[in-house]
């Protein structure tokens, strides 16, 4: 390889050098220092923090933000429907995407085309926000769990990327299952399904973040029922009920906890606990979805 | 033989008959593909029905026949409420600014992250990118208003630092700041992950191309300008013509939790309009009115965009 000596190198260089350098190093700091920020106040003292000039280190820790924040029954609620929609919401649309996808790889099936169109619509057809609400409330499924994992089942999106990474697999694999005596449906099972991992990886991470994070469906449909609020939902009251006078939201003794403790070092130490989960989980699943996105932007 | 002076009438029964042969061959691939395809149809084609509900007078437990039908009376409101030109403007302002913004910021980023030689500073930039993007909007508009705050706001306090300004600014109450806010707290989020498939049509350039380049004595922004970004031309090509794509979700969640009464003129979006003045006082017909006006902006500002998209570029997307 032809190396070139330092001296050699042109002035100019040495400044893009340094300006990329700086430009990522900004750039870092803006990403994490809010997050860490964020995590500092919330193991700090909270009247202490209401000082100021806490940045990313607790000046007097503790642990009572996060025993007040458990002690207050809604977020266990929260925290218990937020897990129960996340699993069953993953695995339903699991389940919904690679069956689809199986069956548009099947290039022998008779209504593919069909089927294809009708999925590819949906992405770009939409009612709209009240027609949705009425047909909600027509299906009677306003106050149910039902509305957290049945209304997002079929994702168009999440088949065709598991479609196109069926389509990367060799047809002889289904072909010899067949002369076994296999069904279509063993084969998805038995021969699909497994070599199929990386992508359902990606689409499980996609689908458990898109249902850990949702929050307006409680907003709009399950609201009232105590027992039906998600985690998100339950953050998103605290963080609305003191910015500027904003709307009513219907407070569930949340002032109660907000008079004990400053709602600040509340409010962060909620978004922490949001948040853990999935810091906990992406960087192990990071190689699978940087594949998985490059694969759908490329075949989409 | 008589099959075959009668082919012409015989024709569609045997397809008939084929079909239905195929069919029971196929019928497990059937079983896992239409009950999907019913689900999709409830809560994906269904909600399309409901736009009849614009143009009657639509009263919840009467059956559609019994509703009045009142042509295009709330169409008309509409188009005589101030707000409503108000929330077309944010619809249209933050649209735009978001395109933009969101399709630049996340090149120049992926080019600047190439550049760094260190490899593993390169991954740890990485994934701290990513960090945002998998946090909800909750959490995402929580912290923002943290960190603009007033008292101990990471910025204000910076800038304070810096002495760029002697007082606080309140951020979070100045509406001509708000679509500025929006479009940077998107930025902030989704820049990260947006660049990964910049950086994925990168790493697809061939290292001699810059060796070549190296021994002809370009600089590194040379290589930059005539290697990496003509390298990355198609991938920007197709990435533009999603966002257009993307232009029709335009929605409301970032408004509804960023916005707050003081900069209701400024964060008010159709889809936040038809939240508020459609579910919020029971006007679904009103409503609903709403809504189809969204859909029909989104698709003009699709094609809009799809025509200056294809005079630069010669492509087209519909």
């Amino acid at each position: 390889m032809f190396t070139k000596k330092f001296s050699d190198t042109p002035w100019s260089d040495h400044v893009f050098d340094i300006v990329v350098y700086f430009a990522i190093t900004v750039v870092t700091i803006a990403t994490l220092y809010p997050f860490l920020n964020v995590l500092a106040i919330s193991f700090n003292d909270s009247t202490d923090s209401v000082k100021g000039g806490i940045t990313i280190f607790p000046r007097v820790f503790t642990l009572k933000n996060y025993e007040t924040i458990f002690a207050y029954s809604g977020l266990m609620t929260g925290l218990k429907i937020s897990v129960l929609r996340t699993i069953i919401g993953t695995l339903l649309g699991l389940l919904s995407a690679s069956m689809l996808a199986f069956t548009l790889s099947r290039v022998d099936f008779q209504a593919r085309k069909f089927v294809s169109t009708f999925l590819a619509l949906t992405m770009y057809v939409s009612g709209g926000l009240i027609p949705f609400y009425i047909l909600i409330k027509n299906l009677d499924m306003i106050g149910t769990f039902g509305v957290y994992v049945l209304p997002s089942l079929v994702s168009a999106f999440n088949v065709f990327i598991i479609r196109s990474f069926i389509d990367g697999l060799p047809y002889a694999l289904q072909e010899s299952a067949k002369l076994d005596g296999a069904n279509d449906f063993t084969i998805y099972w038995r021969v699909i399904l497994p070599l199929t991992k990386p992508a359902l990886a990606t689409i499980a991470l996609f689908l458990a973040v898109g249902q850990w994070n949702a929050w307006f469906d409680t907003y709009l449909f399950n609201g009232s029922k105590d027992y039906l609020t998600t985690l998100q939902f339950e953050l998103m009251k605290v963080i609305q009920s003191t910015t500027t006078n904003a709307d009513n939201f219907r407070g569930r003794n949340m002032t109660q906890v907000m008079a004990q403790i400053s709602p600040e070092s509340v409010k962060m130490a909620i978004t922490i606990v949001v948040t853990v989960p999935i810091l906990v989980v992406y960087p192990f699943l990071q190689r699978y979805f940087i594949k998985g996105m490059t694969l759908g932007a490329v075949k989409s | 033989m008589k099959a075959i002076t009668n082919k012409v009438q015989l024709e569609p029964k045997v397809k008939k008959a084929q079909f239905w042969t195929i069919f029971t061959q196929q019928k497990y691939l059937y079983m896992m593909a239409l009950p999907f395809v019913a689900w999709a149809f409830v809560f994906s084609y269904l909600p399309l029905w409901g736009w009849t509900m614009a143009f009657q007078k639509f009263q919840p437990g009467k059956s559609f026949l019994d509703q009045k039908w009142v042509g295009l009376k709330y169409f008309k409101e509409l188009f005589h409420d101030d707000q409503f030109y108000n929330a077309l403007r944010n619809t249209l302002g933050m649209s735009l600014m978001g395109l933009l913004a969101g399709f630049v910021v996340p090149i120049v980023f992926a080019i600047l992250l190439n550049e760094v030689r260190l490899q593993f500073l390169k991954r740890f930039v990485q994934t701290v990118s990513y960090l945002p993007h998998f946090v909800s909007w909750v959490v995402a508009a929580g912290i923002i208003t943290k960190m603009l705050s007033t008292d101990n706001g990471a910025v204000n306090d910076l800038l304070m630092g810096l002495h760029l300004i002697s007082e606080p600014i309140q951020f979070m109450a100045k509406g001509h700041l708000f679509w500025g806010i929006v479009t940077a707290s998107d930025v902030w989020k989704e820049t990260g992950w947006n660049t990964i498939i910049y950086l994925a049509a990168i790493s697809g350039i061939g290292p001699e191309l810059y060796e070549a380049a190296k021994v002809d004595g370009a600089s590194r922004l040379q290589q930059v300008r005539n290697i990496t970004l003509p390298g990355i031309r198609t991938t920007i090509v197709i990435l533009l013509i999603i966002s257009i794509g993307h232009l029709i979700s335009i929605g409301f969640e970032k408004q509804f939790l960023l916005g707050n009464n003081l900069v209701r003129d400024y964060s008010q979006t159709l889809d936040l309009y038809a939240l508020n003045y459609g579910l919020g006082m029971g006007r679904f017909s009103y409503g609903t009115a709403i809504n189809i006006f969204n859909s029909v902006v989104s698709v003009i500002l699709l094609f809009v965009a799809n025509g200056i998209f294809k005079k630069i570029t010669k492509e087209s997307i519909i």
